[in-house]
């Protein structure tokens, strides 16, 4: 058994930040980063699953990122993941969702798992689109936003609750292997013990580029994508009315405001 | 040319009401046409449910399910790209289209971008707005080279259309292998003692509040002020309050309240589309860049136990 995890480090932008020359994106000097809260989820998901099949089977993580990305491979193998392979290189720089699904296809081709999970969206950009674009192009079945999975390894189909809008649920049957996109709330994501994260340090993490996957220079990147950023902006944005002074008499107006506005 | 198709949602037999809200933002991005498309078994029962202004054309496309089903759902979607031809093709921003929206644009045939709230056409090359970076910054995308471009737009950010037309009805055939099936819904919990789409007035508490063992401050100060309790997702997905007290797209449109006075909530985009259209919201947050200080007519920078604790004096 075998379940590949495809994750994202996720940029945090600082309060006061430039944009970049090119005016495409923002200078990076101005983000921190951290893992993908949705990946969390998705990584339990694959654990939990090889807990109830009596521990057996191996779990590959798997980032299309630069360097600083790396961080976020050893803190999945620190929590129980197996091994972790992260692809980069400049020419993927630019690219779009499509192009970095790509990138994953030709992993997943290449690692054969019975299942793959990723998140549904990532919390920097939220485009909610590369998982099922991977599975598009690896014509796999697949499912999106599942907050309930029960899946046996081997088995010839999996059940899935989608999370619908509006607090509704649909259940379903999903051929396997699969890809789904795992939403938050599935389960409860562990933190990494010590004896952990002691141990990922020591765990296989590959480096390899958009052409160790065979692909061209005109499959990732700009070239290899469907949209491009033009450029981007800082949103002229309402602003609230800001209550002053001490907490004892922002309380004071906020009362007021409460019992004039609700009525009382 | 700028034909604009429209994919209509509908789930458990009605129209979902953002497919209005695409046709008007069809019209408004200056569609020479607007055809909308009703996929699915019963589709073609909701042809009326989508005959309002502005609408030219409907065609149906009947599938195996009634329930909306991803692989029917984009094959439906190319057919109807190659018999019409549409330089734009709208979709929502919802949960059915995020589960295969991404697969059109996986095709690499046309040009792709998700969750857009502006749309403009330059000299006949559409250009999108969408939100990157936890909304700190947008984004203008374009498409180079495809002369087909699917976006997801997103809900809320236009009125829905209304009035009535009388579109022409055809319908196109589309086959496709299914490699999941619809079981069930589920219906969500009872809402037991409380309904907040009814409440008029609501105190929400988000992360800020830091520890489940704080819930109970804030549910004696809602009472206190008269307000019915809601939360945001993290507070209900650890358990801390159910799930019938969620706002937010997967939980609850608060769709009567007057007054939101949200504790500790940074207002995500989830969150801001069961609230944002409340007339008067009021935040406190410790963080002055919260999204929810842009929506909010009141705001205050500061600590929710602080306030809390000398805000329940006044209601004493």
């Amino acid at each position: 058994m075998k379940i590949l995890v495809a994750i994202k480090q996720v940029a945090n932008l600082d309060d006061d930040f430039e944009i970049r020359d090119d005016g495409k994106d923002v200078d990076h000097d101005f983000c921190d980063y951290e893992i993908n809260e949705w990946d969390d989820y998705s990584l339990e998901t694959a654990l939990q699953i090889r807990e109830n099949n009596g521990d057996e089977g191996e779990i590959v993580v798997v980032t299309v990122g630069p360097d600083d990305a790396e961080d976020e491979l050893r803190k999945c193998l620190g929590k129980g993941a197996d091994r972790a392979i992260r692809v980069w290189d400049d020419a993927i720089e630019g690219s779009d969702q499509v192009a970095i699904a790509r990138i994953l296809t030709k992993v997943v081709e290449k690692e054969a798992p019975d299942m793959v999970f990723m998140g549904v969206q990532a919390a920097d950009n939220a485009y909610a689109q590369t998982g099922v674009a991977v599975a598009q192009q690896l014509g796999w079945p697949h499912a999106a936003v599942v907050n309930a999975l029960e899946y046996t390894p081997g088995a010839s189909t999996a059940t899935a609750n989608r999370e619908l809008e509006g607090g509704l649920e649909e259940k379903i049957t999903v051929n396997c292997p699969a890809v789904m996109t795992i939403q938050l709330g599935i389960n409860e994501p562990r933190y990494a013990s010590l004896r952990g994260i002691k141990q990922a340090a020591g765990k296989p993490l590959d480096e390899i580029s958009h052409s160790d996957l065979g692909l061209s220079d005109d499959e990732v990147g700009e070239a290899g994508s469907v949209s491009r950023v033009r450029k981007v902006f800082v949103p002229e944005k309402g602003q609230a009315e800001l209550i002053e002074g001490t907490p004892a008499e922002q309380a004071a107006r906020l009362a007021e405001i409460l019992k004039e506005l609700s009525g009382a | 040319m700028s034909d604009i198709l429209v994919i209509a949602e509908h789930r458990q037999g009605e129209l979902r009401p953002v497919s209005l809200e695409l046709i008007a933002a069809a019209k408004e991005a200056g569609a020479s046409s607007v055809t909308v498309a009703l996929i699915g078994a019963n589709a073609a029962d909701l042809t009326g449910a989508v005959s309002v202004e502005g609408v030219d054309e409907i065609v149906t496309v009947p599938t195996a399910s009634a329930n909306f089903q991803p692989d029917e759902w984009k094959a439906a979607v190319e057919a109807l790209i190659a018999a019409r031809s549409p330089s734009l093709v709208m979709l929502p921003h919802s949960v059915d289209s995020w589960g295969f929206a991404p697969a059109l644009g996986a095709t690499g045939n046309y040009g792709f971008a998700t969750d857009v709230f502006g749309i403009a056409n330059e000299g006949g090359e559409w250009v999108v707005t969408r939100a990157m970076y936890k909304e700190k910054v947008h984004a203008e995308i374009d498409f180079p080279g495809k002369s087909t471009v699917v976006v997801t737009v997103r809900g809320g950010t236009w009125k829905p259309a209304e009035g009535s037309s009388s579109p022409a009805v055809s319908s196109l055939d589309a086959s496709a292998t299914a490699n999941s099936s619809h079981v069930e819904f589920i219906e969500p919990p009872a809402t037991g003692d409380v309904d907040i789409t009814q409440a008029e007035f609501m105190l929400s508490i988000g992360r800020g509040i830091a520890e489940e063992d704080n819930v109970e401050q804030f549910s004696e100060l809602a009472d206190a002020v008269g307000a019915t309790l809601g939360c945001s997702r993290p507070i209900a997905d650890s358990g801390w309050l159910p799930k019938s007290r969620q706002v937010g797209q997967s939980g609850k449109v608060v769709a009567a309240c007057k007054l939101y006075l949200a504790l500790g909530i940074s207002g995500s985009v989830q969150h801001q589309a069961g609230m944002k259209h409340v007339d008067n919201i009021i935040a406190v947050n410790t963080d002055p860049e919260a999204s929810i200080f842009s929506i909010a007519r009141y705001g205050i920078v500061g600590d929710i136990f602080e306030i809390a604790d000398e805000l329940v004096t006044h209601f004493e």
